[in-house]
């Protein structure tokens, strides 16, 4: 029998394809999504047509998927950020969907990511101090459908990276 | 001059749409223009509101395998947080570094092409970073709530 080939390299479906200006466009923005296609275009020595037309591309094949407010968290208010690890008791019975809604309309839930893993989800939590991520956790969280355990851990300090482009 | 419920409530409508115009907003948050702008101005120049940023679909980009690192360090060196944070920001494919106080010392958000290129960050990359004396991996399966809103 002759060998089987190689497995082919998994990729996504639409996948983008970049060049050096379009990752020079996509690391800027994630630094400032207000800067106009013009100052963007002048950094770059790229015409403001041009640059435009690229950041539409950008977000027509989804590698610009919007923007986020960045806000100081502190000074609204929110004295903590705790991460929380759940696991779901009782597997097979528990509705998986019935969990997901009820947790992502809690508004002190900012995200809810399901994992593979030593937890089923991960969820990130604000609140205004330890207290009240205390009512938090007792009155939204260890009543939620399902849950079986919880594991928390208190950030401290936080850091966005560029990323590999 | 603290934050307001005014405040509160623009910088709500304003999270939920961050790309709106100012006259789109100020009807939302029922405001005039110029009220608006002046207390967009405000929270800006008090650095209350710091910003705005683009997020970048790394699946789109072909990035499709996204890790949590749950690190414990080796805590008997006192530089070991300083150490490793120094050393894991020459890894490009680490997306966010966070430390906490609790069982896990340190988090790398982390992602890879594939499994195949995972497993070779892993051992050549994230394995060789000083100071980890134990890893957790949670394997990131999908997104049910993002954006990080503030209940605000």
């Amino acid at each position: 029998m002759p060998p089987a080939p190689p497995p082919p390299r998994q990729s996504a479906p639409c996948m983008m394809d970049l060049d050096a200006t379009d990752r020079a466009i996509l690391r800027a923005l994630a630094q400032d999504a207000t800067l106009s296609a013009a100052a963007l275009g002048r950094r770059l020595g790229l015409g403001q047509p041009a640059t435009w037309r690229r950041i539409r591309r950008l977000q027509e094949g989804g590698a610009l998927a919007g923007q986020r407010l960045v806000l100081d968290r502190a000074a609204l208010g929110f004295g903590v950020t705790v991460f929380l690890g759940i696991s779901l008791g009782t597997k097979g019975r528990v509705s998986l969907g019935d969990f997901e809604r009820a947790v992502t309309a809690i508004p002190e839930v900012q995200t809810v990511q399901h994992i593979l893993g030593l937890y089923d989800y991960r969820l990130r939590v604000v609140a205004r101090d330890l207290a009240d991520f205390e009512r938090v956790l007792r009155r939204r969280i260890m009543t939620l459908p399902g849950i079986a355990q919880v594991d928390a851990n208190v950030l401290l300090s936080e850091e966005r990276r560029p990323g590999p482009l | 001059m603290p934050v307001d419920d005014t405040d509160r409530r623009l910088l709500r409508h304003l999270q939920a749409d961050p790309e709106q115009t100012i006259a789109t907003l100020a009807d939302r948050a029922g405001l005039s223009e110029a009220g608006c702008a002046r207390r967009l101005d405000r929270l800006r120049a008090r650095g209350v509101l710091k910003g705005r940023q683009a997020v970048i679909d790394w699946r789109r980009l072909g990035w499709a395998v996204e890790v949590s690192l749950r690190l414990t360090l080796d805590k008997t060196d006192p530089r070991a947080f300083d150490d490793l944070i120094a050393a894991a920001r020459q890894v490009p494919e680490v997306l966010e570094i966070q430390t906490f106080l609790g069982r896990v010392d340190v988090r790398l958000g982390v992602i890879a092409r594939d499994l195949a290129h995972y497993q070779e960050l892993y051992r050549d990359r994230i394995l060789t970073l000083p100071h980890i004396a134990d890893i957790e991996a949670l394997m990131h399966i999908a997104d049910i709530k993002q954006g990080e809103a503030l209940p605000l």
